[in-house]
């Protein structure tokens, strides 16, 4: 470590661009969303009249918002839920180098690459609610189709067009698209695990249970952390699946404060989509800065 | 030898098992990719959605060249916006990863951790005031705001990837450089940067994805006319009427760079990947 007082000067000069531009896009913008918020300035009009939290506690009575609400914490239980058991089960079949393991893995991590408004394209063909009994069903495309034809046809289901369980539906797409990813971050993590930690506790007569439980799974907590982390903080900014998926972005059925936010900004009304944005900012900083703060600390030990 | 044979049969089941689970696994990955791919050559004859799993009866290119001709203009605008904005985050990043783990000063880890906050944002929360912000800098919209977004918001992403790659070069490199009297500038040209290459590539590809599959910030800042590829798409496959192989076509087209950089470069790609989750 280079550490005398004279070397520090270039360093923080070099670091400036990069310290103003994150402080004035970031931290600085925060704030000014927050002033905003906390205004009235419900119309394109510039307004600067200060109401106080009137637009949150608006926002949080409105049964609208509440119902994003509802969705966002379904999505997001689905989505980490359906990353985590996918990840986990192929990671942990992939973990003994087998045949072939290349190619499984590139297979499971590709949706990763592409965009979601582009695999939204599919998607919204493949959860298409329309059911072969309905009528015009005649009409019916996608997962219904395909069930129907498969002769599980008890199984087709309205997918997003429920106002309770729809936004399960689009959790779908995001598990398609991100178990790969999970995937990879627990290969990481089961290859991390020396050989030798396994071979001493076999050898100790561990059967194959307790060994995940006292010698694997404490070692993959930290990976399993990373990825909750990831996937959670996606899931609560999820929003162009969603554009994707269903055309109408005031949706009721699958509405989220992402999409909301972008309702009210069409709408101009600017305080309330300040507000919504502040909301999300909160939600995700409960877990983030916990979790910053946690591998900081980590990194110095 | 007879539980030799027994654990050998045992040994053989669970190995079928595992590979029947991995194909039957491949199988439902690539459900949606034979979906598009089908569905982007059928013509009106094939428009019948009980045939919509089967095969075109008649393979037709239309639906790839109307959305060729729809997708085209924004395709070029998207290059111009995204491996400019990918170099420069880059290249910035890569300063700021140097002076953060190779010439760090008092604070050096709390201005890193500030930094890295950024990554996490719900970009939500800054989006009002950043409209506004970037339309009374005077950037135009499209591609010159959306390159200067770009470059903003990867930079915390950037720093990160660097700061733990040059975390993995000796000290001792440095200090050797230090006392042969180069400075913070020189000692970063004549040993880091001939070392970076690797760093490089994994911050190019990750700023490059990302840029390219961004909607958010389009949506906020470009119109049709200026939008960059994800925009173009969602007004091609949006609507009540979509013309699904128009769509389909419109979403392979959109995707094979990022399809390609991952096809080719798919290590760098995953490392990347493994970069964004802090600890790497």
């Amino acid at each position: 470590m280079l550490k005398r007082a004279k070397t520090w000067g270039p360093g923080v000069l070099l670091l400036a661009p990069t310290i103003i531009l994150v402080g004035v896009f970031v931290y600085w913008l925060i704030i000014e969303n927050f002033r905003v918020s906390l205004t009235n300035q419900h119309t394109a009009k510039p307004s600067n009249k200060y109401v106080g939290f009137e637009n949150y506690t608006n926002l949080l009575a409105d049964p609208n918002f509440q119902h994003s609400l509802w969705n966002l914490l379904i999505l997001t239980i689905v989505f980490l839920g359906g990353t985590l058991i996918f990840g986990f089960l192929w990671a942990w079949i992939l973990e003994q180098p087998a045949k072939g393991e290349g190619f499984f893995r590139s297979v499971y991590l590709f949706p990763m690459s592409v965009s979601f408004i582009a695999s939204g394209v599919v998607w919204r063909w493949l959860l298409s609610s329309l059911q072969t009994s309905q009528p015009g069903g005649e009409r019916t495309t996608g997962l219904n189709r395909l069930l129907d034809s498969v002769g599980l046809g008890a199984l087709q289901n309205d997918w997003w067009s429920n106002p309770t369980w729809g936004i399960a539906a689009i959790a779908v797409p995001a598990i398609w698209q991100l178990s790969g990813y999970v995937m990879a971050l627990f290969l990481a993590g089961f290859r991390g695990i020396p050989d030798e930690l396994r071979e001493a506790a076999r050898i100790d007569g561990c059967t194959e249970w307790k060994l995940y439980r006292h010698v694997i799974f404490p070692q993959l907590s930290p990976v399993m952390l990373s990825a909750v982390i990831i996937i959670g903080h996606m899931s609560l900014k999820l929003f162009d699946l969603i554009r994707a998926i269903v055309p109408d972005a005031n949706t009721y059925d699958v509405q989220v404060p992402a999409t909301m936010m972008w309702v009210k900004y069409i709408g101009s009304d600017y305080a309330d989509a300040a507000a919504i944005g502040t909301i999300l900012l909160v939600l995700v900083a409960l877990v983030v800065i916990p979790y910053l703060w946690y591998t900081s600390r980590a990194e110095k030990r | 030898m007879k539980s030799d044979s027994k654990r050998t049969t045992k040994r053989r089941i669970n190995r079928t098992l595992k590979y029947a689970l991995l194909i039957f696994f491949v199988i439902i990955v690539l459900l949606p990719a034979y979906v598009l791919f089908i569905t982007s050559f059928k013509g009106t004859a094939d428009a019948d959605p009980s045939r919509a799993w089967y095969l075109p009866q008649v393979w037709e290119t239309g639906g790839w060249v109307k959305a060729w001709t729809t997708l085209a203009p924004s395709l070029g605008r998207t290059v111009l916006l995204v491996v400019p904005s990918a170099i420069v985050s880059a290249f910035l990043g890569s300063i700021n990863g140097y002076v953060l783990s190779k010439w760090k000063f008092p604070g050096a880890n709390i201005v890193f951790t500030l930094i890295l906050f950024g990554m996490f944002i719900p970009y939500q929360a800054v989006m009002i005031p950043l409209t506004q912000l970037v339309s009374n800098l005077g950037v135009p919209q499209g591609v010159p705001s959306l390159m200067l977004l770009h470059i903003v918001y990867g930079l915390p992403i950037c720093t990160l990837i660097f700061r733990n790659y040059y975390a993995t070069v000796p000290d001792e490199l440095i200090e050797a450089a230090r006392m042969d009297g180069a400075g913070i500038l020189r000692t970063y040209g004549s040993v880091i940067l001939p070392v970076s290459m690797p760093g490089f590539v994994v911050v190019l590809i990750w700023q490059f994805t990302s840029a390219w599959n961004d909607y958010l910030f389009a949506a906020f800042f470009s119109s049709g006319r200026n939008g960059p590829v994800t925009i173009a798409l969602s007004f091609l496959a949006g609507g009540q009427l979509t013309d699904y192989a128009a769509s389909m076509a419109g979403a392979l087209i959109a995707s094979v760079p990022t399809l390609i950089v991952y096809i080719l470069l798919g290590k760098y790609f995953v490392g990347g990947l493994m970069s964004g989750s802090v600890k790497g």
